[in-house]
C-alpha cells in the first residue's frame, strides 16, 4: 500500500493537465520523474481520475519502454548501444558495469537500490561514443576502466 | 510585446544594437556532446571569472546601462559541430571570432587574461591539423567545406535568447509570409522542391497543398522530433541549437494551411531539446509572437510539446499522432493518410525538424535560391551526423549531391588512427551500407536508393576493416525486432526469424541455406509489412548480403570472422617467443583457461576459453593474438 502522500502528489500532477486520455502519457512521465518508477496503484488511480479504463491505461503504460512498474535505483545508468557506440565498443563497457554491480540481462537493479543498469538505443551523443548516461548526465568516450572508476565514485558519493 | 510588423523591425534593431554593444562575447558550446565533456562547468567558471575580474563586467544586455569596464557576455550556444574536440569555446571580439577546442577549467583564466582583456590568441587551444593552427572557426576544413542553411545559426549565438534570434533576422520570414497569400507561401515551398528530411523524401510543398485543400476547417501542424535512428543526432542539435528557427518554420506552415495549433513530438532521450523548446515557446508567448493575432494579423498559433516515451516506431506518422493522442504508438493502415486524417482525425501537416527548419530561409531567399543548391531532384542541403571510426566526428551540413569521399575524407578527415575504410552505414536501421565503389557517387535521395540504402534522416556511421558486417546486420535486426510494435505478423514474426538466423551465423552455427531463407524473409517483410519500420527493416541485411556475401560465407563455411570481431569465432593463442611468462593473463582470465610456469611461456586451453579477450588486453608484451 502506498501512503497518502503519493496520492496527494499525483493529484497535484494531474491538476497540471486536462482531464482526458491525451494527458495520460505526460502524467505518467511526471509520476515516473518523481518516483523513478510508475507505481501500479497510481496508474489505476490516474485512470479513474482522467476518465479512462484501467485496461487502457495499462495497455499504454506497457507499450512504451520508458515506463517501469518496478522501482529503480538511485543512479539509473543507461548504456548507449546505438550504432556509433556499438562500433566503438560499448559492449565491454556494459559488461563491466554489470560485473561490477553483480547485475545481468535479467536483473537490472542492485538489491541496495543504488544502481540500475539499462541499455538505450541512442543518446544522441554519437560524436563522443561510446557514451553512457547516469540520471541526466552524459559521460563520453567510456572504457571499461572508466566505468569501474565511475561506479567507485558514485558509491563514495552514496 | 511585439504587436505588429513595425514593432518587430524595431525589436530586431534594438536587439542588433544590443549585440553590437558587447565588447566581447564568450560563446560556450552547450550541445549534448560538449555538455558531456564538461561545458556547463566551463560556462560557470567564465561567468565567475568575468565577475571577479576588474576592468570587465558581465552583462546580459549591454545597452542602456553604465559600464565601468568592458561589457562581456558569457553565452550558451547550440552545437558548434565539432563534437570530438569539446568543450568548444568561441571568443567574439572586434568583429573577429577565435575558436578554442578542448577547453579545460584551468584554461579559462588564461583565456580571460589573454583573449578577452587583450588581443592575444592562445596557440595551444587552437585547432591544429598537421603543422597548421586555425584561428577562425570558418577556416577549419571541417567547417569550411560545409554549406550551412539549417545549422547557419548553430554555435553562433545564444540558443536561449529570442533577442539574439531577432538580431540575426529571426521572424523576418514569418513577416514576409504573412504579407503573402497562403497559396503563394505553399507555392514557394512547392517550387523550391524541398523534400522531407526525415527519410522518405516526400515533397513538403505537395504535402502542404494536400492539407490546404481538405474540407475540414480544423487542421494541425506536427513536427516529428522523435529522432530514433541510432547514430543520428541532427534533429536534436537543431532543437537545442536553434529552437526559434524550427518554431518559425512551423508557424509558416501553420499560416499556409490555416492551422492554429502546432505540436512537437520530442524523443525522451533529449531532455535538453525539450528544455530549450519550452524556453523558446515561453519567450515567444511573452512577446506576443505566439498566441492570437500574431503581428496584428488574423493569424493565431499555439505551440505544444509532447515527449516521447521510448518507442522507435513513434517516428512513423500514424504511430506518432496516436502517441500524442495518448494511445499506444502503433501505426495504422493507410489510406486515409495523415494529410487527410492525422492528429485527432483532422488534416495534418507532419514534417520532421530539419524540413521545417529549412522553410524560413526558403521564404526569405526564395525557391530559386534554394534550387541553386544541391541536385535537380533533391535541392538544398542535408545535415548528417558523422560518427564511428572517423577522425572528425560531429554534426555537418552539405549540399545534396556531395560525394561520400568529400564527406568522409575532406570534412571527416578520413578514418581514425589511419584505419582502412570498409563501409559507411547510412539511414540507420532502415538503411544500408555503402562501400569503396560508392565513394564517388553524388549523394541524394534518389541516387542512394539505387544502392539498396536510403539517405534516411542522416545518421552516417563510418566503419573500418575491423567491423564485422554480419554482426552489423545482426545488430540492426535486433534493434528493429525489439522495436517492432507487434501489430502486423510479417514484421513481428519475420524480423524475429531473421534475427535468429543472424544470431546463429555469428555464433558459427549457420548453414548456407540460411542465406536464401534470409533473402526470402526479407522480400516477404518488405512487401507485406504494415508500416515503414517493417518495410525497411530487412534493408541492412539485404545490403550487407549483396556487398559482403563472402563475409557471411566465411562465418558459415570456414567458421571464421574475417574482422575477428565475432566473439564465438575468435581463437586466442599465445606466441611462445613473445611470452615472458609473467602470468598476468592467467590471473586476468575469468575462466581459468590459461596455465603455465612463471618465466616460461603460457598456454590457452581452447576448450575452457570463453573468448572474452581479457588476456589479450592485459598482456604487456603483445604476445596474445587472435588466429586468422
Amino acid at each position: 500500500m502506498l501512503d497518502e502522500s503519493y496520492y496527494r502528489k499525483t493529484d497535484e500532477i494531474i491538476s497540471r493537465y486536462v482531464r482526458d486520455s491525451r494527458s495520460l502519457i505526460p502524467i505518467m512521465q511526471d509520476i515516473q520523474a518523481e518516483y523513478r518508477y510508475l507505481p501500479p496503484e497510481l496508474l489505476s488511480y490516474v485512470a479513474g481520475q482522467i476518465g479512462i479504463t484501467e485496461a487502457k491505461a495499462y495497455s499504454v503504460a506497457t507499450f512504451y519502454e520508458n515506463f517501469s512498474f518496478e522501482a529503480k535505483g538511485k543512479y539509473v545508468i543507461k548504456v548507449c548501444d546505438g550504432t556509433a557506440c556499438h562500433v566503438r565498443h560499448s559492449t565491454p563497457v556494459l559488461n563491466t558495469l554489470r560485473n561490477e554491480l553483480g547485475l545481468s540481462e535479467k536483473q537490472h537493479t542492485t538489491e541496495d537500490m543504488m544502481f540500475t543498469v539499462e541499455t538505450v538505443s541512442c543518446l544522441g551523443a554519437c560524436g563522443l561514443a561510446p557514451a553512457i548516461m547516469v540520471n541526466e548526465q552524459v559521460y563520453p568516450a567510456m572504457t571499461p576502466e572508466k566505468a569501474t572508476a565511475l561506479i567507485e565514485d558514485l558509491r563514495r558519493k552514496g | 510585446m511585439i504587436q505588429n510588423m513595425n514593432e518587430l523591425t524595431q525589436a530586431a534593431e534594438a536587439a542588433r544594437k544590443q549585440l553590437n554593444a558587447y565588447d566581447c562575447r564568450i560563446l560556450v558550446c552547450s550541445g549534448t556532446g560538449c555538455i558531456a565533456t564538461g561545458s556547463n562547468k566551463i560556462h560557470q567558471i567564465f561567468e565567475q571569472l568575468v565577475k571577479d575580474t576588474p576592468g570587465v563586467e558581465l552583462v546580459f544586455s549591454p545597452c542602456g546601462g553604465d559600464h565601468e569596464g568592458a561589457a562581456v557576455g558569457v553565452k550558451k550556444t547550440g552545437c558548434q559541430g565539432f563534437c570530438e574536440l569539446g568543450p568548444l569555446v568561441r571568443i567574439q571580439k572586434g568583429g573577429k571570432t577565435v575558436q578554442y577546442v578542448k577547453v579545460q577549467p584551468e584554461d579559462c583564466r588564461e583565456i580571460i587574461e589573454k583573449s578577452v582583456l587583450n588581443d592575444e590568441t592562445i596557440e595551444r587551444l587552437l585547432y591544429h591539423k598537421g603543422e597548421t593552427a586555425y584561428t577562425s572557426p570558418d577556416e577549419i576544413p571541417f567547417i569550411a567545406k560545409q554549406t550551412r542553411i539549417v545549422l547557419e545559426n548553430c554555435g553562433k549565438f545564444d540558443a536561449e535568447s529570442l533577442d539574439e534570434y531577432l538580431a540575426a533576422g529571426g521572424f523576418e520570414a514569418l513577416k514576409k509570409a504573412l504579407s503573402m497569400s497562403r497559396d503563394e507561401v505553399i507555392d514557394e515551398v512547392d517550387k523550391s522542391g524541398l523534400r522531407g528530411r526525415g527519410g522518405g523524401g516526400f515533397p513538403a510543398g505537395r504535402k502542404w497543398k494536400q492539407v490546404a485543400r481538405q474540407a475540414e476547417a480544423e487542421r494541425y501542424v506536427v513536427c516529428n522530433g522523435d529522432e530514433g535512428d541510432p547514430g543520428a543526432f541532427m534533429d536534436g542539435s537543431v532543437m537545442e541549437g536553434d529552437p526559434f528557427k524550427l518554431i518559425e518554420g512551423m508557424m509558416i506552415a501553420g499560416y499556409a494551411v490555416r492551422a492554429e495549433n502546432g505540436y512537437i513530438y520530442v524523443r525522451a532521450e533529449y531532455p535538453m531539446s525539450v528544455a530549450r523548446l519550452w524556453n523558446a515557446i515561453h519567450q515567444l508567448e511573452d512577446r506576443g509572437l505566439l498566441g492570437d493575432n500574431i503581428l496584428g494579423t488574423d493569424f493565431s498559433f499555439h505551440m505544444h510539446i509532447n515527449r516521447g516515451a521510448g518507442a522507435f516506431v513513434c517516428g512513423e506518422g500514424s504511430a506518432l499522432t496516436a502517441s500524442i493522442e495518448g494511445n499506444r504508438g502503433m501505426p495504422r493502415t493507410k489510406p486515409p493518410r495523415t494529410v487527410e486524417k492525422g492528429l485527432w482525425e483532422k488534416p495534418t501537416v507532419l514534417n520532421n525538424v530539419e524540413t521545417y527548419a529549412n522553410v524560413p530561409k526558403i521564404i526569405l531567399a526564395g525557391a530559386d535560391w534554394f534550387k541553386s543548391i544541391g541536385t535537380a531532384g533533391s535541392p538544398g542541403c542535408k545535415t548528417f551526423s558523422l560518427t564511428g571510426a572517423i577522425e572528425n566526428t560531429g554534426l555537418i551540413e552539405v549540399p545534396m549531391g556531395t560525394t561520400l569521399r568529400e564527406i568522409i575524407f575532406d570534412i571527416g578527415g578520413g578514418l581514425k588512427n589511419g584505419a582502412e575504410f570498409k563501409a559507411v552505414q547510412i539511414g540507420g536501421p532502415s538503411g544500408g551500407c555503402l562501400t569503396e565503389k560508392h565513394l564517388d557517387e553524388p549523394l541524394d535521395f534518389d541516387s542512394v536508393k539505387k544502392f539498396n540504402a536510403i539517405v534516411g534522416s542522416g545518421g552516417m556511421v563510418v566503419m573500418s576493416t575491423d567491423t564485422c558486417m554480419v554482426e552489423v546486420a545482426r545488430f540492426f535486426m535486433s534493434f528493429t525486432q525489439r522495436e517492432s510494435c507487434g501489430k502486423c505478423t510479417p514484421c513481428r514474426e519475420g524480423t524475429k526469424r531473421m534475427l535468429e538466423i543472424l544470431e546463429r551465423i555469428v555464433k558459427g552455427n549457420g548453414k548456407l541455406e540460411d542465406l536464401d531463407t534470409l533473402e526470402e524473409l526479407a522480400t516477404m517483410i518488405q512487401t507485406m509489412a504494415l508500416c515503414g519500420l517493417g518495410k525497411s527493416a530487412p534493408l541492412p541485411v539485404l545490403s550487407t548480403l549483396s556487398t559482403f556475401r563472402d563475409e557471411y560465407i566465411s562465418h558459415i563455411v570456414d567458421k571464421k570472422c574475417p574482422a575477428k570481431q565475432c566473439t564465438a569465432l575468435r581463437q586466442f593463442s599465445i606466441i611462445p617467443v613473445l611470452c615472458k611468462g609473467c602470468s598476468k593473463c592467467s590471473r586476468k582470465c575469468p575462466a581459468d583457461a590459461i596455465s603455465g610456469v612463471l618465466g616460461k611461456h603460457f598456454v590457452i586451453d581452447p576448450n575452457k576459453c570463453i573468448k572474452c579477450g581479457a588476456c589479450k588486453d592485459s598482456c604487456p608484451f603483445d604476445a596474445i593474438y587472435v588466429e586468422d
